[in-house]
């Protein structure tokens, strides 16, 4: 076919909503997970820099927030350079950061004593404009603080990500509350694919993207790996195959 | 009057043996040993008598005011030495100024052997006042030198604690000044030795006696000073502290016509003190490390905010936004006279080239951010985590300061999965395991019953015999567990479940995997 390629019509609009919004010059990158099935889903086609994401752990992990923290740290991993872990507990413990892809040479944690220091501290550190990401485990998050958090992410380009960690499970119904986020996640554990041998096997998520602004949302189950992200769609064959595999299903 | 004063906390350093102390580190190895009795002798008219003694000559029973040859008669192994009075008060303005870049930027020195402090809003740059005054005594000590501390309300209170305390760092909480003084002797008001005896006389030994003895009496007989002294102690008058200054101080000031009270106003005054101050720093090629800003206010009180650098900076826009951060500290009172900003501890600029090579990344400078930061939250609320060689989970991690040259890690990631989230302090779980080495079959953690679907290990941890004895034999053995749900935790067995002398054989959760 001869016809002109016309840009799509979802695409124009974007470009004339930047427009209006005056971000023009500071089109927002984004960082691809390198799982297609989740980057399409995504604005942009992977995870946007330079703004503020929600992560949450489901059932008990909303207390302890494993999960959501090493997830959030192969998120980080992701855009290469310093980060900001801010937390209110300090009981994260560095060698597992380091398997999800940050080096101790990249991390710098601070410890805070109240919810308002951490906030404030995510504000400064997502402002900066030196750090690729800014992680902080924040329990109550309102749509004041998170909009001024997303403003401050968009003027700095840094990643922010918000660990959502709760000092009673009850509290956990906070995440339903509507906040100026670009993507909420949730993950919870799932129990791993059995093994032909004792042993446990890779950890096994249910990652669920509740909301994306400018996105959709969608419900994953992954495995995860060593290293940035490390994510595959779980009972998907092994990597090498894989890749072939998922372009196939995706019609290319 | 009392609403107004301003909330202070003075601290008082008494180095009750400081002359000999001095003596003994300057001479070093020529000092005699320190169980050899040495008392240093001046004079006193014509008399000679003692005017320091050290512990070993206190512990035998000799005092200072004793004359010289009393106590030769007495212990005649005894050494004595020549007092140097200007020497030991030279030597403690220098400790004094050394204190003032370290930690407080109000020093002054108090008597022959003691200092004072203020660290109004400075102890939270240290971890607390607990921890500054061990930081304090403990580098004293290793210094050689006897010396307590002691945190008060009023100097006062600080000088009467820190004469009188067994302790070597003692902290007298806000607002409990006067209960603290009330048993105190008279002796430690900082009050002639003549008063002092003319009211024992009168059968008044305690401060809580003199504090309900009738005051116009006391005054006619005695003078207002002792009326002043009991006040200041109190905290019901105010007492002014005249810092120490080094010869040539970077240091610029103003002073008000009018007072200033306003944030604005202090804010833009504050900026036009930060651009002569760091003209001035240029031209020593300077640049501050730790800043302070003293506000003197009409009603005699000081107002201190002290900043502190990761790197040298001059820039003075930076600074007075560092500073400009800790206005709403200051308490202006009726309003503000005079105005220091002072470099307190100034180090040369180092130019570094920050790219060396076209292929290098610029790597981001977050030193400002760090600063802002630190000076919000203290220098211990930031680090960075380096991994030690050991493998006791809890000590294989080490906090650093986060501009701390970091090297890659020596143990890179491919050692047996580590759990996000490791507890502060293993916590006791109820469990059933079949001996000696397979993984619990259940476990019951804070009351919710676990099924283990399956598990991974045992690892063992030997106890480090090398840095305790008690770990001579001590083992853990790990499992990584995962249960029905999905969830993952690391569960160790203390002992090897054979043999009792390597542990209690309970079990203990000691982190959650992601």
């Amino acid at each position: 076919m001869a016809a002109p390629v016309t840009p799509p019509p979802l695409d124009a609009l974007r470009e004339k909503i930047r427009r209006m919004e005056g971000r023009l010059g500071h089109r927002k990158a984004a960082a691809p997970l390198g799982l297609p099935e989740i980057d399409q889903k995504l604005p942009g086609g992977g995870l946007p820099l330079g703004a503020l994401h929600e992560v949450a752990g489901g059932g008990d992990d909303a207390v302890n927030a494993a999960v959501a923290a090493r997830f959030s740290a192969g998120l980080a991993a992701l855009t290469g350079g310093q980060v900001l872990w801010i937390a209110k507990k300090a009981d994260l413990f560095a060698p597992s950061l380091q398997q999800a892809g940050l080096p101790p040479t990249r991390v710098v944690f601070v410890e805070v004593e109240s919810d308002a220091d951490g906030l404030a501290c995510f504000e400064e550190g997502l402002r900066h404009g030196g750090l690729s990401a800014v992680v902080a485990e924040v329990g109550r998050l309102t749509m004041t603080a998170s909009r001024r958090l997303q403003l401050a992410a968009e003027s700095g380009g840094a990643l922010g990500i918000a660990i959502r960690r709760w000092p009673r499970l009850a509290n956990g119904a906070d995440f339903g509350q509507p906040t100026a986020s670009s993507t909420r996640w949730r993950v919870s554990a799932l129990p791993s694919a059995e093994l032909p041998v004792q042993g446990v096997g890779q950890s096994r998520w249910l990652l669920e993207l509740i909301r994306t602004r400018a996105g959709e949302s969608g419900v994953f189950e992954v495995e995860a790996g060593d290293g940035p992200a490390g994510l595959r769609i779980a009972g998907a064959p092994p990597p090498s195959t894989h890749r072939i595999g998922m372009v196939a299903a995706l019609g290319y | 009057m009392l609403a107004l004063r301003p909330r202070q906390r003075i601290v008082s350093v008494w180095l009750p043996l400081w002359a000999t102390d001095r003596l003994r580190r300057e001479l070093g190895d020529a000092a005699p040993p320190s169980d050899v009795p040495l008392i240093l002798a001046g004079r006193d008219g014509s008399r000679r008598v003692a005017l320091a003694v050290d512990l070993a000559g206190r512990k035998i029973g000799l005092s200072v005011g004793m004359p010289i040859a009393k106590a030769q008669a007495l212990f005649p192994g005894l050494v004595v030495m020549d007092a140097r009075p200007d020497a030991d008060r030279e030597a403690l303005e220098r400790l004094a100024l050394w204190l003032q870049q370290r930690v407080a930027p109000i020093v002054a020195v108090d008597g022959q052997d003691g200092l004072v402090l203020e660290t109004t809003g400075t102890d939270h740059l240290h971890g607390g006042e607990a921890a500054m005054l061990r930081d304090v005594v403990h580098r004293l000590q290793g210094a050689g030198f006897t010396a307590r501390a002691v945190v008060a309300d009023t100097l006062g209170t600080a000088f009467a604690v820190a004469r009188t305390t067994k302790g070597a760092v003692v902290v007298v909480d806000p607002g409990t000044c006067a209960e603290v003084l009330s048993d105190l002797p008279i002796g430690v008001l900082r009050l002639p030795p003549e008063t002092v005896s003319g009211l024992t006389d009168l059968g008044l030994t305690r401060i809580r006696d003199l504090e309900n003895a009738p005051r116009g009496p006391l005054a006619l007989r005695f003078g207002d000073g002792l009326a002043r002294r009991l006040d200041q102690a109190y905290g019901r008058v105010g007492e002014p502290i005249h810092p120490i200054r080094p010869v040539d101080p970077v240091m610029v000031s103003r002073n008000f016509a009018e007072p200033i009270a306003a944030a604005e106003t202090i804010a833009r005054y504050v900026g036009l003190l930060a651009s002569p101050l760091c003209v001035e720093l240029e031209k020593r090629g300077l640049g501050a490390r730790r800043l302070d800003l003293m506000l003197h206010r009409v009603d005699s009180a000081m107002q201190v905010v002290r900043v502190t650098l990761a790197r040298p900076v001059r820039d003075s826009k930076y600074l007075t936004r560092l500073l400009s951060e800790r206005i709403e500290t200051i308490e202006p009172g009726f309003g503000i006279e005079r105005m220091e900003l002072f470099a307190a501890q100034a180090e040369p600029i180092e130019q570094r080239q920050r790219v060396s090579a076209l292929i290098e990344e610029p790597t981001a400078d977050l030193s400002g951010l760090i600063d802002t930061l630190v000076n919000r939250l203290g220098s211990d609320a930031l680090y960075r985590v380096v991994p030690l060689e050991s493998d006791v989970p809890e000590r294989s991690v080490q906090r650093v300061p986060p501009l701390a040259p970091v090297t890659e890690a020596s143990r890179g990631p491919d050692q047996w999965p580590r759990p996000t989230r490791l507890l502060s302090k293993p916590e006791v779980v109820q469990a059933v395991a079949e001996l000696p080495d397979q993984p619990p079959r259940f476990f019951i953690w804070r009351g919710i019953r676990r099924k283990v679907k399956c598990a991974d290990g045992p690892e063992r941890v030997f106890g480090e015999w090398w840095s305790q004895d008690t770990e001579r034999t001590v083992v853990r053995d790990y499992f990584r567990v995962e249960d029905t749900n999905g969830e993952r935790f690391w569960l160790y067995r203390a002992g090897d479940g054979e043999h009792g002398e390597t542990g209690s054989q309970n079990w203990f959760i000691h982190g959650i995997f992601g």
